[in-house]
């Protein structure tokens, strides 16, 4: 579980986040949603450790990162693993090079063993046989799987995914956000996904967090979202007269 | 002027990370041997060619100014050959052929790893990014530029001869009597001190501008090309100062 307490961040004197505390729970995929500027990205970097909050608290189960020396911090920073909005893949290195980099940087294992592991990450993300290929011969919804790929390899108890579905069209983000959920599930990972895409919200958002002017404004269930009727939520929801009419049928069809 | 004791304190805490403990020593020494390859082989084509010239042409001057005043003997283009490369020409010559090659192309690199957040993803591994991707990248410079300088020299005396006897100035046998006679090693000790500076001078204000980039990609070339500048500048004035207390 992850928890933020009061966090404050402004940047040359402008606040960006105004005081804002959330709990991020472990096996569930847990979304920050908001407008463009509400404070989402600069949320998610504090968290990862990224930008340093310039109050306030974040508690990894309990371990206070914001009072950690950058020895302690490391230590958390490899039990989390990120998928960046441009994915971030090492230019230079090809994708087994990309998804092998912490295993080789941080760990004892064999070759083989790691290897193995590369294999078993690219195969967990639909993309066997890719190893050899650069980052600019893939698109862009492998790259977000070979993102993905590198950010589980090594077990992380933590997932964050900036942006995810950014760039990519409708039907190869649903394939995104169901990887991201299964693999929630089925390593127990405590997952923080910044996006606002209302797919992704409704497709994996066990917990919802929405940010307005770098406050948080509500925070539910993808349920719960459906039965706003007002406010700055409703406005961001509902944005287009389209979904609001698509509402109002499918409240008089249940009537 | 606050702006410069901020920019000098970056420098000097990006430094100190730089040279912090490696995570695992193996993963830095393949980084350090692979910048090394690239800042060496990639830049000895630019250094070999200008540094032949470099050498050449001083021939030529200098052969033009002995014979107009007819007062010294023609071998002594050979000795005059060698000490300007040795002392001043190879080491300064091609440290501003790197400062604009490798510089540019360390804060570039440098710069479009920052902006496409690839440090960033680095760090989130736990990886200490200065010492990761600063350090090896100048432990390679230190290493590679004075290799650099050394073939300069070389290469440069012989430029001196091709032309000079190209052109009937001297003899084969006159000019490797100058560059022979008078010799002293510690032309070549001042050469080394300049070059290991120069190379430290050129990866690490390139380094600092790349690594701090903040924006896009105008922003990256505004780095790279204040990288290139600040660099050369510093080369020049160390140049002038390593001349003045060494010689």
């Amino acid at each position: 579980m992850i928890e933020i307490k009061n966090i404050k961040k402004s940047f040359g004197g402008t606040p960006v986040l105004k005081g804002v505390s959330a709990t991020f729970e472990s096996g569930k995929c847990n979304l920050i949603i908001g407008k463009s500027g509400s404070g989402k990205t600069v949320t998610l970097k504090c968290m990862v450790g990224l930008i340093e909050p310039d109050e306030g608290y974040i508690l990894f189960d309990g371990r206070n990162t914001t009072e950690m020396d950058f020895t302690a911090r490391k230590e958390v920073r490899k039990e989390i693993g990120m998928l960046f909005q441009g994915t971030a893949l090492f230019d230079s290195l090809s994708v087994e090079a990309n998804i092998k980099f912490p295993l080789d940087m941080f760990t004892k294992m064999t070759a083989e063993e790691k290897r193995d592991r590369v294999n078993f990450c690219l195969e967990r993300v639909n993309l066997p046989n890719t190893n050899k290929k650069y980052p600019g011969e893939l698109s862009g919804g492998m790259k977000k799987r070979v993102g993905i790929a590198r950010a589980i390899v090594m077990n992380p108890k933590y997932l964050f995914c900036d942006e995810p579905n950014s760039g990519l069209d409708p039907k190869t983000s649903i394939v995104i956000d169901e990887l991201i959920k299964e693999i929630t599930q089925e390593y127990n990972i405590t997952t923080v996904v910044n996006t606002h895409d209302m797919n992704s919200v409704m497709g994996i958002g066990d917990k919802v967090v929405f940010l307005h002017q770098g406050l948080k404004y509500w925070e539910g269930t993808h349920k719960e979202i459906l039965k706003i009727t007002d406010g700055e939520l409703f406005d961001f929801i509902f944005a287009s007269d389209f979904l609001k009419d698509l509402r109002l049928r499918a409240h008089f069809d249940d009537k | 002027m606050v702006r410069i004791f901020e920019t000098f304190g970056e420098y000097i805490t990006l430094m100190y990370r730089a040279f912090s403990k490696p995570e695992k020593a193996v993963m830095y020494w393949n980084e350090t041997f692979r910048q090394a390859a690239s800042i060496g082989v990639g830049s000895l084509p630019i250094i070999a060619l200008v540094s032949t010239f470099i050498g050449a042409v001083s021939a030529v001057q200098f052969a033009y100014q002995f014979s107009s005043l007819n007062l010294v003997p023609m071998w002594w283009i050979g000795s005059v050959v060698r000490k300007a490369m040795i002392l001043e020409l190879a080491p300064t010559i091609s440290a501003l052929l790197l400062a604009g090659k490798v510089g540019s192309n360390i804060a570039s690199e440098l710069g479009t790893m920052r902006i496409s957040e690839q440090i960033d993803a680095y760090e989130i591994m736990g990886v200490n990014t200065p010492a990761y991707l600063v350090g090896p990248k100048i432990a390679a410079a230190i290493f590679v530029v004075p290799m650099l300088v050394i073939i300069a020299v070389f290469l440069g005396i012989i430029g001196g001869w091709g032309a000079g006897v190209g052109g009937h100035f001297y003899t084969t046998a006159e000019y490797f009597k100058g560059v022979t006679d008078g010799f002293k090693s510690y032309d070549v000790v001042v050469m080394m001190v300049k070059s290991l500076l120069f190379g430290f001078i050129i990866s690490s204000v390139s380094c600092y501008y790349g690594f701090t980039v903040e924006g896009g990609a105008v922003e990256i070339g505004e780095s790279s090309t204040r990288a290139v500048v600040y660099s050369s500048i510093i080369v020049v004035i160390v140049n002038f100062v390593v001349a003045f207390l060494l010689l």
